[in-house]
């Protein structure tokens, strides 16, 4: 650790795998979506590619980290462009919270004939008889009858084990910063269990809507919000998870040290983020 | 920062990769910008291409060549190809090329995500391209993909969609790429106010694109779920609406035409100063100017949707915001002004469509500004005289800037001179057919002739038609910008140029001080003195 150069590497042969098999992944699940039939295979040909580049090059980083190739500056990229992503993430969740705002205050009450938006008029000559309320799923009822999500059942307990997840993840990074592994490693085992715990509970939320509640994706502009939120951050704890247990093994293994550990920064980072819009989704879409 | 300096992992090759297979798994910053630079050219020709469908359709009312669905595509197209193949990745192939030179950096801070945000550009490109061979025709439903409309769109929905994501995913990895290197690569002694205007405006322009490229992202996936997941985001009778999508997309799309002209901004700063032998007149002022447009850009989007309907207040309040972008764009257009005031200027090629930019830019911009007033807005919307104003800004801006770069690099890069009078004949076609071409639009927009629709009555068919040769003219033109790079790659004039190619440049940037041709790596070992000619 610590040369004083940057390293550039030669070549890199793994973008251009990842890159072939994303795009055969999406033209797969395109081909999907309009029925075609070469569809599913193309799609999981895709996804084999992809989840092979993944582990080959996130190997290769370890591997280069571990015998010292990345100077402390380098160390900084990595962290600025773990930093950036983040926020772009946080832009991509900040359109679906604007639209459930919007909607809620804006477009709702516009179709239930208050103020003076686009909307008023739509509510003049199509639905006069609409009244503004949430959650709601639209003049036309689409999706039919539907019995909104409750607050305090399994949507706060998740609330705690994802709170807890976090503290466990911070007790984890000062463990590996006091050079305690047992803590360490102890730590990121509770992470990562609380976290597929919380994908389960999340499961069986989603069951129950579907099953006994009539609430689908489908259920108007109130399932549309609710599933796409709450779907999206589903899928990023799942990511997230499996990011921190490659960490977990790689502890295991003995990498990182206090000094040198940007694998597990960026994915405590990574999972504080997505402990940070669950905490919004649970106010703006459990809540309120 | 710390002493930057390069390792290499062999120790006898430091020159590129054999063969074919160099350019796909390079790292170098130079074969990257070299790949983009290409790459966007070659769609500059296909959107090109495109263009010229649509003015031979519209040389004459009536429907002549194509049917009204296929012009729709091909309007549609047009853009999505201009806009995300063509202007982007060329700002992108030059920031790959000059802010490591600038900045005296050896190369990109993430060299294998710099490689993989080329590659998934062209992954997306192939998507877009392969919807024109699609059951339903193209998307056609211009580049905005509004709904209703654009859930009509046949099997190419979903294809178009992902082509998004991935350009999508590649912008962000480019501009996260410029970012880290911009902040974490810079020679000793670089402060950020010592920073080229082009490294300054990409900066600021690599932050609006990691901000944006995701709202887009998120606005056509619920335009995926809406047609193939039952939701109802855009659907009134579920309780959602149509204008949410406008909005979603000018939220993104005022700030992406910032992307289009902020980097546009930088080069003329760089270029302008060097031709004039002046400092750039008022540097910090074009660096808080480039600051304030970026800011002001998040607030403005929805005087795209004067016509649409919003609350009154809604109105006024967009109308004024807009507005305010006309001072730190003055500004700008000041200080390149000033920067000429007095100086010994030479007319060469990069410097002639350097300053044909500042006078047309203004243009486009003034037709902005009218167009910022809601109520004549009403009037100008969806109208010839919108499609005039924002190809002012885009043609004999962002691409004429573009030229004006190619000219002004090309000899650094090759360490050959282009042909001093071919050049300037690609100039004086360029910038007297686009007038041809642009400028009866704005009469054809105020006499009340609509956009994107493939005929017209015929009191327009005058103007129509000296535009279409205009369109005709620059289009040919450009095949010999074309010809002229290649000359200049194989051997140019044949008069090997100095180091510094333009007379005392090594002053303002330290892209100069490097011998002609570009050796593969430069500045293993950062630079000792930074320019300080551009303040
Ligand atoms: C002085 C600053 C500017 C102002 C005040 C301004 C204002 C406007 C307004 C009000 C519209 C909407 C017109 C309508 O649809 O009725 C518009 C459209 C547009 N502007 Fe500008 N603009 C400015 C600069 C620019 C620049 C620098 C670019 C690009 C480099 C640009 C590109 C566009 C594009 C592409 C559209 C049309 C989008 C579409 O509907 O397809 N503008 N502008
Ligand atoms: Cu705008």
């Amino acid at each position: 650790m610590s040369t004083n150069a940057y390293y550039i590497p030669h070549k890199a042969t793994w973008p251009i795998i990842g890159t072939v098999g994303l795009m055969i992944t999406l033209a797969g699940f395109a081909n999907v979506l309009n029925g075609s039939s070469i569809g599913p295979a193309m799609m999981i040909m895709g996804l084999v590619v992809f989840i092979i580049m993944l582990a080959g090059w996130f190997t290769l980083q370890a591997v280069e980290s571990e015998s010292g190739m990345y100077s402390t500056q380098v160390g900084i990229s990595y962290r600025m462009g773990m930093m950036w992503f983040i926020f772009s993430e946080v832009m991509f969740f900040a359109v679906f919270f604007g639209t459930l705002w919007y909607t809620r205050n804006l477009s709702v009450p516009w179709l239930g004939g208050f103020g003076d938006g686009p909307g008023r008029s739509t509510h003049e000559t199509l639905w006069p008889a609409f009244e503004a309320m949430w959650p709601t799923n639209g003049p036309g009822e689409i999706g039919g009858e539907f019995e909104p999500m409750g607050t305090w059942g399994l949507p706060f307990l998740n609330t705690l084990i994802l709170l807890t997840s976090g503290v466990t993840c911070t007790w984890a990074h000062h463990g590996l910063l006091a050079k305690n592994r047992d803590q360490l490693i102890k730590g990121l085992i509770a992470t990562v269990t609380l976290g597929f715990l919380f994908v389960g509970l999340q499961a069986m939320e989603y069951h129950e809507a579907y099953t006994e509640m009539g609430l689908t994706l489908g259920s108007g502009i109130y399932g549309s919000t609710f599933f796409m939120l709450t779907g999206f951050h589903g899928l990023h704890v799942c990511v997230g998870a499996i990011i921190l247990s490659v960490v977990l093994f790689r502890s295991w293994k003995g990498h990182f040290k206090p000094e040198n550990h940007f694998a597990f920064e960026a994915a405590a980072w990574y999972w504080h983020f997505v402990d940070v819009v669950w905490l919004g989704l649970f106010v703006f879409v459990y809540m309120m | 920062m710390s002493a930057v300096v390069a390792e290499h992992d062999d120790h006898h090759d430091h020159g590129p990769e054999k063969g074919l297979l160099r350019w796909i798994i390079t790292t170098n910053h130079k074969d990257i910008g070299t790949l983009y630079l290409v790459f966007s050219l070659a769609m500059f020709f296909l959107g090109g291409a495109m263009a010229l469908v649509i003015r031979a359709e519209l040389f004459e009312p009536g429907l002549q060549f194509v049917e009204p669905q296929f012009f729709n595509s091909m309007t549609t197209m047009h853009a999505l190809i201009m806009v995300f193949g063509a202007v982007m990745p060329a700002f992108v192939g030059l920031a790959n090329w000059m802010i490591p030179l600038m900045i005296g950096a050896p190369d990109m801070a993430l060299p294998r995500m710099n490689n993989m945000s080329f590659w998934l550009l062209v992954a997306g490109a192939l998507l877009l391209a392969s919807t024109l061979f699609m059951e339903g025709g193209a998307p056609a439903s211009g580049w905005t993909l509004y709904p209703p409309l654009v859930l009509q769109t046949g099997a190419a929905l979903p294809f178009a969609i992902f082509s998004v994501h991935l350009l999508g995913i590649s912008s962000i990895m480019g501009a996260i790429n410029i970012i880290a290197t911009i902040f974490n690569m810079r020679a000793p002694g670089m402060t950020l106010m010592k920073m080229p205007l082009f490294v300054w405006t990409w900066l600021i322009t690599a932050f609006l694109l990691i901000a944006v490229m995701p709202v887009f992202a998120g606005a056509v996936t619920m335009l995926l779920t809406d047609r193939f997941f039952d939701t109802s985001f855009f659907n009134a009778a579920g309780g959602g609406d149509p204008v949410l999508y406008q909005h979603i997309f000018w939220f993104f799309g005022h700030p992406e035409v910032y992307v289009m002209i902020l980097p546009t901004f930088g080069v003329a700063s760089t270029i302008i100063p060097v031709f004039a032998r002046k400092p750039l007149f008022g540097y910090s002022s074009m660096v808080y100017a480039t600051a304030s447009i970026a800011f002001l850009s998040f607030i403005v989007w929805a005087h795209h949707m004067f016509t649409v309907g919003m609350p009154i207040a809604g109105e006024l309040y967009f109308m004024y915001a807009t507005m305010l972008i006309a001072i730190p764009t003055g500004v700008k257009v000041f200080n390149w002004t000033a920067t000429m005031w007095k100086g010994s200027m030479t007319f060469e090629t990069p410097m002639l469509f350097s300053i044909a930019f500042v006078v047309l830019f203004t243009l486009g911009g003034f037709t902005g500004l009218m167009m910022s007033v809601a109520p004549s807005d009403f009037q100008y919307h969806d109208t010839y005289f919108i499609v005039a104003h924002f190809h002012y800004t885009l043609v004999p801006a962002s691409v004429f800037i573009l030229m004006a770069a190619a000219y002004f690099w090309l000899p650094k890069w090759t360490g050959n001179m282009y042909d001093e009078k071919l050049g300037q004949l690609h100039f004086w076609l360029s910038a007297i057919s686009v007038n041809v071409l642009f400028f009866p639009q704005h009469f054809l927009g105020l006499a009340g002739m609509p956009r994107r629709i493939p005929d017209y009555a015929v009191q327009f068919a005058d103007w129509n038609m000296v535009s279409s040769i205009g369109a005709f003219v620059f289009g040919f033109s450009q095949l010999l910008f074309l010809y002229i790079v290649i000359k200049t790659i194989r051997g140019g004039t044949g008069e090997k140029v100095t180091d510094e190619v333009w007379e005392d440049a090594s002053k303002h940037s330290l892209e100069w001080t490097l011998p002609s041709p570009l050796p593969y790596h430069t500045f293993t070992t950062p630079p000792k003195e930074i320019p300080t000619e551009h303040f």
